[in-house]
């Protein structure tokens, strides 16, 4: 009697010592997009989760508890890097206690670290706004960049967790093969989009109108990371009524207001894209989030619009 | 074939008819005509409308054949961006030779203050004050300012440096608050912090005057911790393996500062201990608790009058609880949120008191307490207000104290804020303050206007 109940035990114990042997790998993602691109890559060998959602300005993130309890068990941490989270990082690296993931190790990954970043400032002074000095870090609203993030996860996972190495690089494979099929059709779709003239709320697109041959003329923001002011959106009037463009276009984070304040007075459409998987309900994947993405852009200002 | 001779008379006869007939023949031509015309026109039309298709069909090849050309050109479109590979990118690192100072951050901290009574004469009876206690200068100063060095010495360890120049009395005294070192790379989520550093005690203790969502320290902070304490010592933390955040840590200290004083036991004489938890509810709300103890040993302490001090030598020991909810739309604090914030301190003070004056110290054990509550709403980005009541309370000390700087007078000390702050970027704040002070024996107004500006490396944002 006693003897079943303490194999039992030792049963399940030796299980969960087991299961504990064959964790997931743990990984923290700043923003979405990381997480699910490692979730294409990885399968159910990694658990990834994001610190931000979609509707959450990765710039203005607090330290909270619940994320130094969650960076405490990460085994990969996955960024946009160049200082997006320049206010919340690195006190989260130094209170979760975890030298996994500290910078250098192979678990401390800047995404924006490995892709030509645009809009690399050549004087670094606040007057002109929040500048980041290594360049705009939005870098995941041109579909390529991922293709390459890609191939650092893989690497990085195949370090983190050898066992599986095979696996990760069957993982990166069939979505290197299965994303640039992607990508080509994007840019088939999108094709009659390039030159159009675009409004931004905040530099979030830089990377998008670099893609799809968007021409930026103008940004909500007098400078990044201002507000937008009365007085700058009286001046955007003017611009706009004289040269107009075909689009104003913010994320789903950002305050909808001006950019509906400046659309009824110019006649020019306003959207929110995704920016990120989660940004709007039928973004809920990679593939998803560029498929609305290019939707929308098409529905509001394609060659049917004219 | 018979030829048919028609007489001349017949002829003649006929022809009239035959003119008939002829005329006849011609309308019948006309008609015939009219008709060929028509088929032709209709027949032209057709034709014109094939060819027009024809037309059509061979634009819209064309066309088609454009889109498939633009097509196959797309298709040619890199689908990476040139030159990209997967090593990093290092068009950052190669700026200077100076990329590995420190991160430096200078923190200008001014304020322009009126109150009503005169700020010499401010005491908060039965509460001698110590450490940096007291109402700050009147008028135009530049309060505390602030020079941060913040950098990874190794992989083992950061290391951080906070320096402030401060004025009182008109002389400006530089002062090392912190400079202190964490390890990086400990094992099972310790960290190890030693140097000179602010205890990790309540919520309030370890953060900078900068970070305060008021001109001034709560009360309780201010009579029991002298602002905050901060002394050389070392601390461990340890993060508990659980999905929500559980943190325990323990601190010991020299014991230099108030409310400890004269390191106590060969410089190790303030100890403490502090456990947080905290998490989320859903994504919009977040939350903190904590409760500590901090046991201060003080030999010869002086407080109250700074010419004629009280002196006491004994034990203070102070436990915080502490608690915090904060509330933003979907936790983005941009444009909206919310801040509860309070704590609760009590303290236990036992030893002996040298009053002024006498030349024998008189036994004491005496109880007090303070708490603050404060609500902090942001309603549009950059524009805040804040309200908050703090207060403190003192059992009685017993009648050896009567009439000294330990008997409360009957008083309840109570103080009433209201704030408002503008900050037009994340690295300038400005604010206006109104106190209802009725802290002291008589009531005060007190009106401050305040900048804090921020510059160099980025402030991070604590909850």
């Amino acid at each position: 009697m006693y003897y079943r109940i303490i194999a039992k035990i030792g049963l399940t114990i030796s299980l969960i010592v087991a299961s504990g042997a064959q964790a997931a790998v743990q990984v923290f993602a700043c923003e979405p997009e990381w997480a699910a691109l490692a979730g294409e890559i990885g399968g159910d060998n990694i658990v990834a989760t994001s610190a931000t959602n979609a509707l959450q300005d990765p710039h203005y993130i607090q330290a909270r508890p619940s994320l130094i309890a969650r960076i405490r068990k990460a085994d990969l941490l996955i960024c946009s890097g160049s200082d997006l989270e320049a206010g919340w990082l690195p006190l989260l690296l130094r209170k979760g206690n975890n030298p996994k993931i500290q910078p250098g190790k192979p678990g401390y990954l800047m995404a924006s670290q490995y892709v030509n970043r645009l809009e690399i400032p050549t004087v670094l002074d606040r007057a002109q706004g929040d500048l980041h000095a290594q360049g705009n870090p939005h870098i995941q609203t041109d579909p390529r960049n991922l293709t390459i993030v890609a191939r650092v996860i893989a690497q990085r996972l195949q370090q983190i967790d050898v066992a599986n190495a095979a696996s990760y690089q069957q993982g990166l494979h069939a979505f290197e093969v299965k994303w640039s099929k992607a990508v080509a059709k994007w840019q088939r779709q999108a094709a009659s989009l390039r030159g159009k003239k675009v409004v931004l709320h905040h530099k979030s697109w830089v990377y998008l109108n670099y893609w799809l041959g968007l021409v930026e003329v103008a940004t909500l923001e007098s400078k990044p990371g201002v507000p937008p002011s009365a007085a700058h959106l009286n001046e955007l009037l003017v611009q706009l009524q004289a040269t107009p463009a075909a689009l104003i276009i913010r994320t789903p984070y950002q305050n909808a207001r001006p950019s509906d304040w400046l659309s009824k007075r110019t006649g020019i459409p306003n959207t929110a894209l995704p920016f990120t998987v989660g940004g709007s309900a039928d973004a809920n994947d990679l593939y998803s989030l560029f498929d609305v993405t290019i939707r929308i852009l098409l529905d509001k200002m394609g060659p049917n619009n004219e | 074939m018979k030829r048919v001779h028609l007489p001349f008379r017949t002829l003649l006869v006929l022809l009239p008819v035959l003119l008939v007939m002829h005329t006849a023949r011609a309308d019948e031509n006309i008609a015939v005509i009219r008709a060929e015309l028509d088929a032709l026109k209709a027949q032209y039309e057709t034709r014109i409308q094939g060819l027009e298709q024809r037309l059509n069909a061979a634009e819209q090849q064309l066309a088609q054949k454009q889109e498939q050309q633009q097509e196959r050109q797309q298709d040619r479109m890199p689908i990476e961006p040139a030159g990209a590979d997967y090593a990093p990118v290092g068009n950052s690192y190669a700026v200077s030779g100076s990329q590995y100072n420190p991160a430096m951050g200078i923190i200008l901290n001014g304020a322009l203050r009126a109150y009503e009574n005169d700020p010499k004469e401010h005491f908060i009876p039965g509460f001698p004050g110590g450490g940096e206690a007291g109402l700050a200068d009147e008028g135009l100063s530049i309060g505390e300012s602030e020079f941060v060095f913040t950098a990874n010495v190794d992989d083992w360890f950061y290391g951080r440096v906070t320096a402030a120049v401060e004025q009182e009395d008109g002389d400006f005294d530089t002062s090392l608050e912190e400079a202190y070192l964490d390890t990086l790379s400990m094992p099972a989520n310790t960290t190890l912090r030693f140097g000179r550093f602010y205890s990790s005690v309540g919520y309030l203790n370890d953060k900078h005057s900068h970070t305060w969502a008021f001109a001034d320290q709560a009360l309780p902070y201010s009579a029991f911790m002298g602002i905050h304490y901060g002394d050389d010592g070392i601390q461990a933390r340890w993060l508990a393996p659980t999905d929500f955040y559980l943190e325990v840590g323990a601190e010991v200290f020299r014991g230099s500062n108030y409310p400890a004083a004269g390191d106590a036991h060969n410089g190790l004489g303030a100890q403490s201990l502090f456990v947080h938890i905290g998490g989320d509810v859903g994504f919009s709300n977040s939350w903190s608790a904590g409760f500590s103890w901090l046991g201060a040993d003080a030999r010869d302490r002086n407080s109250g009058d700074e010419d004629d001090p009280l002196r006491f030598d004994g034990d203070s020991d102070i436990y915080i609880a502490d608690f915090i909810w904060k509330w933003a739309p979907n936790g983005n604090i941009r444009d909206r949120n919310l801040t509860f914030q309070t704590e609760y301190l009590w303290r236990n003070e036992h030893g002996t008191y040298l009053l002024p004056g006498a030349t024998a110290s008189t036994s004491a054990n005496i109880d007090s307490n303070g708490w603050y509550a404060q609500l902090i709403y942001q309603w549009k980005p950059r524009w805040r207000a804040g309200l908050r009541i703090d207060g403190l309370s003192l059992d009685d000390p017993g009648t050896q104290f009567a009439g000294t700087e330990l008997d409360s007078l009957g008083d309840d000390p109570l103080r009433y804020a209201l704030m408002f702050d503008y900050s037009h970027s994340e690295f300038s704040r400005i604010r206006l303050q109104f106190n209802r002070d009725e802290s002291g024996l008589k009531s005060d107004n007190q009106f401050i206007l305040q900048y804090i500006m921020s510059i160099g490396a980025h402030g991070a944002h604590q909850f």
